[in-house]
């Protein structure tokens, strides 16, 4: 079969596939999303035998391969079965699905709340001693001042982040996701036609393109106040009226 | 418990330590080859012919866009499938031989560490101080010697924190060999988990050993930057 025939014949299976990868992809990065903004306050603000765990995590995470960590919970959690049958959680470790979409968030969740937390370390003291003189709370400080300050600091590295989830979630397939690689697998096995792998290429290119561009879409909109069209440097605006 | 990862008939120490050789063995191997593809990458990008330049451009970029386990099963079965048409081709009788999956594991690994090595080696090469370069010309020498006395020097001071990076992912991808039939760690452990049916253990285990490695990598690379800064005045 030629190149575009395995195209017509699988298109359904690959599209399948693709949906699969960007709901993994999707599902990681954003339960990773919402718990590392908290960790990333504790590696900034907590003591540091607080942090110890916490450090812990995220050495370990970084130090293993991801595939690794997807094994410990998806076959590692066999060994669990008598007490997790118990819990009620072993429908939940039984899928393959789950398993990697913990494995993906649990990863993810490190390396985003140390980018998150270079953010926040980023974020000039100065503002936040304005925002200190002018009497907000701690509270407000962390939501209007140093998180919208620290995520558009992150932003592009945040992006990369989700870049790398979004390949490291090929690694579904080894444990039976039926994503792009793991649908890829499966049609070259029945086929033996190379050209399946390309058309698997160019779908990861293209979900990667569009993500990069999305991305910058938002980066854009998130500092929208310092390259306003039209005007040279809007922050510079109330300084320059306060003067006068 | 211990006896588990005993050394010899009993535990599974020794079968395990076997996969850790292949495992260093492969990432020990990858490294020069990634470094070549690198060194390619970084001066194709950064050469005066187009065509060159987007060449360069293109395999950074897609190479770094795809899954380094799409990367190596294109490679293993590709390279294979090329291996049993030419074998065909020589001997219409031969018997249909695999390619090894050793060898796709280095190629695999190499390519990717070689696009992501371009990146960071044409970073590096950029934040040479071009008046050296120019320094060098005027005294008449040769553009070989430019590169092998003032760049290549330099180049590793600017290029090793990237390239340090690069290692420990690649010790890590090394796992993925696992899924192409490659005895490693990763599948030496699984050899050992269908026996014990003890997969936490034994995964946590193989967890333990790649964390040691890529931690006693970071200390290596440390004191390997603070040799290559030695001659620099740290401005703070």
């Amino acid at each position: 079969m030629n190149p575009i025939e395995i195209l017509f014949e699988y298109w359904p299976r690959l599209l399948d596939g693709a949906l699969m990868t960007l709901k993994l992809t999707f599902l990681g990065a954003l339960i990773a999303g919402l718990v590392s903004p908290g960790l990333a306050l504790i590696r900034v603000q907590a003591a540091p035998m607080a942090q110890a765990p916490l450090r812990l995590y995220v050495s370990f995470i970084r130090g293993t391969p991801i595939l690794a960590q997807l094994f410990l919970i998806f076959y590692g959690s066999g060994q669990f079965r008598p007490a997790l049958e118990e819990w009620g959680l072993w429908t939940f470790f039984r899928d393959p699905f789950n398993c990697a979409l913990l494995a993906f968030a649990l990863n993810s969740t490190a390396y985003q709340t140390e980018i998150l937390r270079g953010g926040i370390m980023s974020v000039p003291q100065r503002e936040i001693e304005a925002a200190k003189a002018i009497g907000m709370s701690r509270s407000k400080i962390l939501r209007r001042v140093v998180f919208p300050h620290a995520y558009r600091i992150a932003w592009p590295a945040l992006g990369n982040e989700v870049i790398l989830l979004m390949k490291a979630s090929a690694l579904a397939s080894v444990v039976t996701v039926f994503d792009v690689m793991g649908r890829t697998r499966q049609i070259f096995s029945r086929t033996f036609d190379f050209s399946v792998y390309l058309w698997a290429a160019l779908i990861y290119l293209c979900i990667t393109a569009a993500f990069v561009l999305l991305w910058r879409q938002a980066e854009r909109r998130l500092s929208r106040h310092i390259h306003a069209p039209g005007t040279p440097r809007a922050s510079a605006q109330p300084f320059k009226e306060s003067q006068a | 418990m211990f006896e588990l990862f005993a050394y010899g008939d009993a535990g599974w120490g020794d079968e395990i330590l076997r996969g850790l050789a292949i495992t260093v063995q492969l990432a020990i191997v990858t490294l020069p080859v990634g470094l070549f593809l690198g060194f390619l990458a970084a001066f194709a990008s950064l050469s005066g012919l187009r065509p060159l330049r987007a060449l360069g451009f293109g395999y950074t970029t897609i190479m770094r866009g795809l899954p380094e386990i799409l990367t190596l099963f294109v490679v293993y079965n590709g390279a294979g499938l090329l291996l049993n048409k030419g074998l065909r081709w020589w001997n219409p009788d031969a018997p249909p031989s695999d390619f090894s999956p050793f060898a796709a594991g280095v190629i695999a690994l190499g390519m990717v560490f070689g696009a992501f090595a371009g990146e960071v080696l044409r970073g590096a090469f950029q934040s040479l101080d071009k008046g050296q370069v120019e320094a060098g010309r005027a005294i008449g020498m040769t553009d070989r010697q430019i590169f092998r006395r003032i760049q290549l020097p330099q180049l590793w001071r600017f290029a090793l924190p990237g390239l340090g990076n690069l290692w420990i992912n690649m010790l890590k991808d090394t796992a993925l060999v696992s899924v192409i039939a490659l005895d490693d760690l990763m599948r030496m452990t699984k050899v050992a988990v269908g026996v014990t049916k003890q997969p936490f253990t034994f995964y946590l285990l193989a967890c333990l050993i790649y964390w040691a490695m890529c931690v006693l990598s970071e200390v290596v690379l440390a004191q390997m930057e603070r040799r290559a800064n030695r001659g620099i005045r740290r401005a703070v």
